[in-house]
């Protein structure tokens, strides 16, 4: 994770068949090539047979990200693997803060909500949920933003991505 | 046809030619064995299950054919990890069959189980867990597909215990369907237009060889090419033998220990053809001052070994059963006189490598391991198989025995298996009955798998086994000498074993040579006896295997010459 300042991150939508097996066989290769992933995520596809892995790849140069996408695409049951970050596409991340909230500062955060355009999911009397999709860039922004308030905990889902336009990850 | 899983997989391997089995039963497999019981399957009972797949390696090397490997569960299938590391490490088709408890029993920690696919996928091309039946003959179809076709490798199949019991309707697939797999690489024509323009241009080339060209038999095709461009050539270690030793400008082996004459051919060349390798830390040396005058071609099948480790000026993507032809056949069709043109860095590479060629010195009686290896390739004919052990004799073999054609020096190279040589070589005689086999290793290797003397006495498998005997971990030893001090920190082999009395028990053959004249006087008459023998040949304990490239080092900063 050092020299988080020259790595970049891409996301790679990785197209694999739906197989027992096949989640380890994507894990125990990028542990074992020492690729370093800052999310990743899977769910199933419109194709019952397909499953869809979200991974967001953080490289230090063009070269270690062709040796990522190749050796991924060297897995039997990986299908396909398109880069999301070098197509035009759209790219969301959904996040869970839990935050403590007293009488005196629940107004206050309500306001960082509405201005970041989040949603409140759970309120009681001593916290708030609150849930927000966008870009990795603005969940990072609302997490720094709420840290000045007592975080109790966050879930973050890691970035998924479709191409635009009408033509599928599967035939680009 | 209606049957049980354990027929089925029988079945399956009958469908797919295969000959022979490499295994050791247990609880969960008592069914499978049950069925190759009646229906007479062959089988190799090994000592070890490590034995078995080293030995099913040795098979796939020597004959090109998938090797086949039945274990239990648990236990049985931890003691194929090696064996499965070392085959994938040198892309050696295997097909591993465990048993898994039953599917009731699976994750619940239960006698014997451990979590096969878990262990394997950083070790394998693919494996699977059968947990129904009904999935068995597809999977043994992709299987052998995936391991035979493309870059081979080792699949393993982790069958559930109950899945041997349950009876199905038998189909047995035509064809296989992946659709992340084809195992097809034909690539673009132009990359190969490139590299012919390439040697047109150059004046120092150099071909550069590796195991890939063994394990696509296209031999033929990179020898016509060496013949009709008249240019140097030097292989790796896993490349030995694919082009003959006595080609004009063949250099030897590059690396580590490999010969002055290929090493400096590298550094000095002005185009450098790699073909089938994979640019190993063992072979280029520091990797930043590898062939630095070069541009570098890289003839490669595995898109993701290209610029993995040495970044290439031409890449020619594809299989070289596709690539070599056409490249050749651009060559015939050139009016260019190569030979002539490259005849002047043809003489100084011959004059270079003539300069520090693989010698020793003779020390009065002592056998010197470089006589002995050199004495055995005298005595061994164009298709002995040649198979080692890992250390100092082994980098001694591969100096010393001539290889004159593909898989006739099998060795764990990748990976550096000790105690594969012993089932190795017993695989290998299994595969290639007519062919004689030279097993080469050491006091430390021999005792990792030695348990196999008896398998290759109860089959009475013909190898002849030469251990180096040098009273110490030799290659460990030699590090301790030039880089720690002569601290021999528990490589000292000097205990009471006795290997002429261990092949006795063993119920093999075993001889001690210790004299140097003894090569002359006795060892081609031990060599030439029929049925399994070991020689137990005394060696020094402090030669060095030399040139030798530090680590760390360039290819021409060579450790030359020399006795420590």
């Amino acid at each position: 994770m050092e020299n988080t300042e020259i790595m970049q991150k891409y996301l790679l939508a990785v197209l694999v068949d739906n197989k027992p097996g096949v989640l380890t066989h994507v894990a125990g290769l990028i542990s074992r090539r020492a690729f370093n992933i800052e999310s990743i995520s899977a769910g199933y596809t419109e194709e019952p047979s397909v499953t869809r892995i979200n991974i967001v790849v953080s490289v230090e140069s063009e070269n270690e990200l062709d040796q990522v996408v190749n050796q991924l695409a060297k897995l039997i049951d990986v299908i396909k693997i398109v880069n999301l970050s070098k197509a035009p596409s759209i790219e969301r991340e959904l996040v869970m803060i839990k935050i403590r909230a007293t009488k005196e500062s629940r107004a206050d955060i309500l306001n960082i909500v509405n201005i970041f355009r989040a949603k409140i999911v759970d309120l009681s009397q001593e916290n708030v949920v609150i849930e927000l999709t966008g870009q990795q860039s603005k969940i990072d922004a609302i997490v720094e933003v709420l840290s000045e308030y007592e975080i109790v905990e966050i879930a973050r889902t890691g970035a998924i991505g479709l191409s635009r336009g009408p033509v599928p990850v599967k035939k680009m | 046809m209606r049957m049980n899983g354990a027929q089925a997989v029988l079945e399956s391997l009958k469908k797919e030619g295969v000959d022979i089995v490499f295994g050791y039963p247990g609880g969960v497999v008592l069914k499978l064995y049950d069925e190759l019981y009646k229906m007479k399957f062959p089988h190799i009972l090994t000592g070890h299950e490590q034995g078995a797949v080293h030995a099913a390696d040795g098979y796939a090397r020597a004959s090109g054919k998938v090797g086949v490997v039945f274990a239990t569960s648990g236990p049985g299938a931890a003691n194929l990890i090696t064996g499965i590391a070392t085959a994938n490490m040198d892309s050696v088709p295997l097909v591993c069959i465990t048993g898994q408890v039953a599917n009731p029993a699976i994750g619940k920690d239960s006698f014997q189980e451990v979590d096969v696919c878990g262990i394997t996928t950083p070790i394998t091309k693919h494996n699977y867990l059968v947990k129904n039946v009904k999935d068995l003959p597809r999977i043994i179809k992709e299987a052998f597909f995936i391991a035979r076709t493309g870059r081979p490798g080792p699949v393993c199949i982790d069958v559930a215990a109950d899945v041997f019991n349950t009876e199905f309707e038998f189909a047995y697939p035509e064809t296989v369907k992946l659709r992340g797999y084809n195992g097809q690489y034909t690539g673009d024509p132009a990359e190969i237009d490139a590299v012919a323009e390439a040697l047109e241009q150059a004046e120092k080339p150099l071909i550069f060889f590796g195991g890939g060209v063994t394990l696509s038999d296209t031999s033929d095709a990179l020898r016509a090419i060496v013949q009709r461009l008249g240019v140097p050539t030097a292989s790796t270690l896993m490349g030995l033998g694919c082009v003959a030793q006595d080609t004009k400008g063949y250099l030897g082996f590059a690396g580590m220990h490999g010969s002055y004459g290929a090493n400096m051919a590298i550094q000095e060349c002005d185009l450098l053809v790699c073909i089938g390798m994979r640019f190993s830390d063992r072979v280029t040396g520091r990797v930043a001052e590898f062939a630095p005058n070069a541009k570098i071609v890289h003839f490669e099948l595995d898109i993701a070994e290209v610029n993995k480790n040495v970044a290439v000026d031409y890449r020619v993507l594809g299989d070289l059963r596709w690539s070599l032809p056409i490249l050749l056949e651009k060559l015939q069709a050139s009016k260019t006189d190569f030979a002539g043109k490259y005849a002047a860095w043809m003489e100084h590479v011959l004059a270079v490598g003539a300069e520090h060629p693989f010698s020793y010195q003779e020390d009065g009686d002592i056998i010197k391991p470089g006589a002995l290896i050199r004495k055995i390739s005298s005595l061994s004919d164009d298709r002995t198989i040649a198979v080692t052990d890992v250390g100092q004799h082994q980098m001694w073999a591969a100096q010393f025995f001539a290889a004159r054609n593909p898989r006739q020096f099998l060795t764990s190279g990748g990976l550096g298996t000790m105690g594969y040589g012993l089932p190795a070589a017993m695989g290998a005689k299994v595969a290639c009955p007519d062919k004689k086999v030279i097993l080469f290793t050491g006091d430390g290797s021999i005792m990792m798998n030695c348990q196999e003397m008896a398998t290759i006495a109860d089959h009475d498998i013909d190898i002849k086994i030469v251990i180096l005997h040098n009273f110490i971990l030799g290659m460990v030893g030699q590090w301790q000498r030039l880089f720690y001090n002569h601290h021999y920190s528990q490589s000292i082999l000097k205990g009471k074993r006795d290997f002429v009395k261990l092949a006795d028990a063993m119920g093999i053959k075993g001889y001690r040579l210790e004299k140097k004249e003894e090569l002359e006087t006795r060892l081609p008459e031990i060599l030439a006896e029929p049925g399994p023998a070991l020689i137990d040949c005394i060696v020094p304990e402090d030669e060095n295997v030399i040139p030798m490239v530090p680590g760390g080092k360039r290819l021409d900063q060579m450790v030359l010459g020399g006795k420590n």
